[in-house]
């Protein structure tokens, strides 16, 4: 049984449906993307995973439905999410963001050693850890909101377009980090993005949005050799 | 110049009631954008609950630790039956509510414990240990209990997990979320807070000004005015404001427009902050993206 199980997802803002009867499978320990232009429903996704849209359809985590549950109580099942523009708390220090990436963590050596981890993997937020998170640059922000992810000590994690706005050399740097959290920590991970290249390069498994439908599934280097999403995606 | 000083003292005194309103205020404000005008009136029917305790036969300081678990208890009551549902609904409405609670909790007061005057217990003793003509001992004690009471509150949001979690679901409720806090817990403790905050303003005040359903007219309208001048955004400005707004009101009682005019004082200070200064003393200036 896969780790996490989508089944005829649909979701809707209003009246407006969103995704129209999605289905997908995340391996534990893996790296899965999703990837789809602008509009394909990549973020709806993410969200709805969390809660965060109305949806109907099924979504099981190790077994369990998430559909109808509260966010917070979804995310204290083990699933942190990395949001679109970041989610900082702006106006509270670094340190106190990783302090509420830990809201569900009990135990006052826990919370230290998680995030000892997160400085080792980002010492940057160690240097800035008494700064006001909102006055990092957009580099270190994705970085915190990573690490405040990583807080959580999640075994899945959701990551919605960590490269958007980001310098080439940082979002090179950010994904070798992703991939080092994902096999020393053990964390299963679902990647959205728009950079194809970027995505088919850490993910192994990948699945093609288009307008709410999954319309391509499969490995990262058969989708990455296919001819329609090379044209279409990867442009070359 | 003793009459500069006591004046000053005494508006200091009557300035800590306005920080602890302003307080409350500005926290269900930071919480749901919204001004909480009914908190003059809860606070008025905290400080009743305390009465009666006492009446009953309670010493003071259990009257006044049973009547904060009652106010603490009732504004979270308030929030999740009242302000829950209609989270999501235009100002207009949330305006509307609070009109009404504030008119059911003084129709309230008046029906149980009807509109006539009654004491309050002063709970300081009626000497100070020092010589002085300058302040009263309850008017020392009120700047102490809130002191005390803010130094808490301080202590509770930059120290604490909850505290923090507190501010974090008021600032940003969608991260919030995702990191694994109820925001909706967290809005029903910020009632809770507010509520206790206000029902010790209340037992602070009542001696001075007796206890009756209308008690809290004035005093809210300049603990309104210590919130927008310390900024809707700053709790520790609304703190400030509320301390300035108590010396203001005591030197411009005293030296410029007398008594008749004390709460015209105050609304002309929020029209005047509002108009010239609206995000207040210490309040962020709020960006709206479009």
């Amino acid at each position: 049984m896969a780790m996490l199980e989508v089944r005829g997802l649909e979701a809707f803002y209003g009246h407006t449906q969103a995704l129209h009867g999605l289905d997908f499978d995340l391996e534990e320990g893996g790296i899965t993307t999703i990837l789809g232009a602008n509009g394909a429903g990549k973020t709806t996704t993410l969200r709805s995973i969390c809660g965060m849209v109305s949806n109907n359809g099924s979504i099981t985590f190790d077994g369990e439905g998430l559909i109808g549950k509260a966010t917070e109580n979804i995310v204290r099942k083990g699933i942190a999410h990395v949001p679109e523009g970041r989610g900082t708390f702006v106006r509270v220090t670094t340190e106190e963001n990783l302090r509420l990436g830990a809201f569900t963590v009990k135990g006052a050596k826990k919370i230290a050693d998680g995030m000892e981890r997160v400085y080792t993997y980002f010492p940057r937020l160690k240097e800035r850890r008494n700064q006001q998170a909102g006055t990092l640059s957009g580099g270190e922000q994705q970085m915190l909101a990573v690490g405040r992810a990583m807080m959580l000590q999640p075994r899945l994690m959701l990551l919605d377009e960590p490269s958007f706005g980001l310098a080439p050399l940082i979002v090179k740097e950010l994904f070798e980090i992703l991939r080092t959290i994902n096999q020393e920590e053990g964390v299963s991970m679902l990647l959205v993005e728009q950079n194809a290249t970027l995505a088919l390069g850490l993910a192994d498994h990948a699945y093609l949005l288009e307008t709410g439908r999954v319309v391509m599934s499969g490995t990262s280097d058969d989708i990455a050799s296919d001819e329609n999403v090379r044209k279409s995606y990867l442009g070359y | 110049m003793d009459q500069f000083l006591q004046q000053t003292l005494s508006g200091l005194a009557n300035g800590a009631i306005y920080a602890s309103l302003a307080l409350a205020v500005v926290m269900i404000y930071q919480a749901i954008d919204h001004f909480n005008f009914a908190q003059g009136e809860m606070a008025m029917f905290s400080t009743f609950i305390a009465w009666q305790l006492i009446a009953w036969g309670a010493p003071y300081w259990v009257a006044f630790v049973v009547c904060l678990a009652i106010s603490f208890i009732g504004g979270m009551a308030i929030e999740r039956i009242i302000f829950a549902p209609i989270h999501d609904a235009p100002a207009l409405s949330h305006v509307v509510v609070f009109i009404a609670l504030t008119l059911i909790f003084n129709a309230m007061a008046g029906f149980i414990w009807e509109f006539t005057i009654k004491e309050f217990p002063s709970p300081f003793p009626a000497e100070l240990p020092f010589e002085t003509k300058l302040i009263g001992p309850h008017e020392v004690g009120i700047v102490g209990i809130t002191l005390i009471m803010l130094g808490m509150i301080y202590v509770f949001f930059r120290f604490t997990p909850i505290g923090l979690a507190m501010r974090a679901a008021a600032a940003s409720p969608e991260s919030a979320r995702l990191v694994g806090i109820s925001v909706k817990k967290m809005l029903g403790l910020g009632w809770g807070l507010a509520a206790a905050v206000g029902a010790v303003a209340g037992m602070m005040i009542a001696p001075v000004v007796f206890l009756e359903p209308n008690m809290m007219l004035g005093i809210l309208l300049y603990g309104f005015a210590g919130a927008v001048v310390g900024g809707l955004t700053s709790p520790g400005g609304a703190v400030v404001g509320g301390f300035l707004m108590g010396v203001l009101e005591a030197l411009a009682g005293t030296y410029v427009i007398g008594s008749e005019l004390k709460l015209t004082f105050a609304l002309v200070v929020i029209v005047a902050v509002l108009l010239f200064r609206p995000a207040g003393l210490f309040g962020r200036v709020v960006v709206q993206r479009v």
